[in-house]
């Protein structure tokens, strides 16, 4: 009796101990978030003001601002949604559509979830040896093509996995009434899984604002303003990753800010996305 | 008047048929268009390997196989290797999955068994964005924050605490820089924590609730019910995870190119800075100056391929299965 009685309270001993260390480990998880995000303001915040987003990114030891950096990192990023998701979105279409049981289907699956969390940074050499090398110099169009190659694996999967939502009664009422294919997923099938995609192509802005690694040596970097895609191209992270590194204070203080800014853009952008399709769930 | 409807039905026949054959003809078009961008996704990855190939193959032809199996890295001379590299990234992975796992499974058993329930969803999502803060981020906090922490408080404890003991105090060798392998390591097993957490917890859902009110019925206390059936249903699909973090950890650039230190050799100190394959490549490659020398660096990619190439496609099998068998 006494020893069951022990083994009973070992039991409950050990259970105690070890879902403590899970709320231990959860507490973990959220500290380091809270941390990361509590340097960035701290840090980033203290450098916001008007200059930032009004001049160009300065000399060493000179006050300045981060205009032609952001402007570089807004028209990359739209270069390469632009040319990417309508690849994505057709390819989640074949796979999801047409081609929803074919073998075709599967290793292209298969092969796509290799490219969503294959290392950015060999993107960036494919990118150099596809463009760069050709061409002979860096520039901002071989930048923007790294990042559609991005873009693609994440609109992909999203496009896929929304259209298999659809309920395929809503296909075959459009088939009914003698609507061929093409127009039934046209406007059947996207427009119920609209608000998917849309979450797709947000999630995959908010990863390919905040990539360095294949802006490197694709569009390298330029401390001036320059809007020629066929030249080097500044860029928020490539800056921050230049600036960060430097001995300089003044742009130790511009790269935090620029992180504040990369990060709250990438964070909105998130939550914006899960919300459209969390409300999807709700309904 | 039958001449003149039946001309009208043979010009509605007409049209009709016309229509149609658009119909099919724009059909056939989307069609294409939609199958041609799928291939497009494997001729991706294709390309990538051709292109890696391609670039690497004056290093390779010139030094062959020692080039894995040279520590020696000098553009000047211009005698490449790679095992520094290879073993900065293996071993800076290793540790973050070391540490990372524990703590990643604690997490998702917190969230699937303990958590209250109005907290589990805004926690969940907090767990995952910190999955999407890119890693420059994380880069530039491990150099000015988490480094300099490391170096005045942590290294030094722990290099007096382990100091005479052998083994242990060659290990934690050296003078505190702050940045380093292990300082890496934190930072990737801060990374990649996230994408094992919530994959754990996808994984934990599938398992099938009469088996967990099962265990409970016959008094197992919740860490039993985890340990013994939760964990052995799911094993494969917390491989897989694991896995997918591996292949994470492996390619991550930015946030180790800060906090590596940049340092071409192999020591046997977690504190001595060292280097990865992806910070060399970061670091050297606009820089490198001649064919062979911009060559060695394509190469340390391709092997980064390689790497994680096979890592994740096995990550991927582990997960399909484990889909494969709530489907069924």
């Amino acid at each position: 009796m006494s020893t069951a009685a022990s083994l009973h309270q070992r039991r409950k001993r050990k259970n105690a101990v070890m879902m403590a260390l899970c709320v231990v480990a959860a507490g973990i998880g959220l500290a380091w978030l809270a941390l990361i995000l509590g340097a960035l303001l701290y840090k980033g915040l203290s450098g916001v003001s008007l200059s930032v987003f009004a001049e160009m990114t300065p000399p060493p030891g000179d006050a300045g601002g981060l205009l032609n950096a952001i402007y570089g990192s807004i028209v990359m990023t739209i270069i390469g949604i632009i040319v990417g998701t309508p690849i994505g979105v057709l390819a989640g279409t074949y796979m999801a559509e047409y081609g929803r049981f074919s073998r075709l289907t599967t290793v292209v699956r298969f092969i796509n979830d290799i490219l969503l969390s294959a290392p950015s940074i060999i993107v960036g050499l494919f990118v150099y040896e596809l463009m760069v090398r050709p061409m002979g110099h860096f520039s901002a169009i071989a930048g923007a093509v790294a990042l559609s190659i991005l873009v693609i694996p994440v609109v992909v999967r999203t496009t896929e996995d929304m259209l298999n939502l659809v309920p395929n009664a809503l296909r075959e009422a459009g088939t009914a009434i003698g609507a061929p294919r093409w127009v039934v997923i046209r406007s059947v099938a996207y427009r119920a899984a609209l608000s998917g995609i849309v979450t797709g192509i947000l999630l995959a802005i908010a990863r390919i604002s905040g990539e360095t690694a294949p802006l490197l040596f694709t569009a390298l970097n330029n401390q001036f303003w320059s809007s020629n895609l066929n030249a080097p191209m500044a860029s928020l992270p490539v800056t921050i990753f230049q600036f960060a590194l430097s001995p300089y204070e003044e742009w130790q203080q511009l790269a935090w800010t620029g992180a504040l800014i990369i990060t709250l853009t990438v964070l909105g952008l998130s939550i914006f996305a899960r919300s459209l399709t969390g409300r999807r769930e709700d309904r | 008047m039958t001449a003149v409807s039946e001309a009208v039905t043979s010009s509605a026949m007409r049209t009709r048929e016309a229509t149609v054959r658009r119909f099919a003809l724009t059909d056939t078009i989307f069609r294409t268009a939609t199958r041609l961008s799928a291939i497009l996704v494997l001729v991706l990855l294709g390309g990538v390997a051709i292109s890696l190939i391609a670039g690497s193959w004056e290093a390779l032809s010139k030094f062959g196989f020692s080039f894995l199996t040279t520590e020696s890295w000098n553009p000047v001379t211009e005698n490449f290797g790679a095992l520094a590299p290879i073993y900065g990234t293996i071993v800076t992975s290793a540790i973050a999955i070391l540490i990372a796992v524990p703590i990643g499974i604690g997490i998702a058993v917190f969230l699937t068994e303990l958590c209250p329930r109005p907290l589990r969803r805004p926690i969940g999502i907090a767990v995952e964005l910190l999955a999407g803060i890119p890693s420059i981020i994380y880069g530039i906090w491990g150099l000015f924050v988490f480094a300099p922490f490391l170096q005045t408080t942590v290294q030094p404890f722990i290099i007096s605490l382990f100091h005479g003991i052998p083994g242990l105090s060659s290990l934690f060798a050296g003078p505190p820089y702050g940045i380093g392998l292990l300082t890496s390591s934190l930072i990737l097993a801060i990374m990649v924590l996230p994408f094992i957490t919530s994959i754990t917890k996808d994984v934990f859902d599938t398992v099938p609730a009469v088996l967990k009110e099962s265990a409970y019925g016959i008094g197992c206390t919740t860490w039993e019910v985890t340990r013994r059936v939760t964990i052995p249903y799911t094993r494969v699909g917390i491989m897989g995870g694991v896995m997918l973090g591996l292949g994470r950890a492996l390619g991550e650039t930015m946030a180790v190119t800060f906090v590596i230190g940049n340092a071409h050799r192999i020591s046997t100190s977690l504190f001595a800075p060292g280097t990865t394959i992806s910070a060399t490549i970061a670091n050297e490659f606009t820089e490198a100056d001649g064919e062979l020398y911009t060559s060695s660096l394509v190469a340390l990619g391709l092997i980064l391929f390689i790497i994680t190439f096979i890592i994740l496609a096995l990550a991927r099998y582990m997960l399909l299965r484990i889909d494969s068998r709530t489907g069924a």
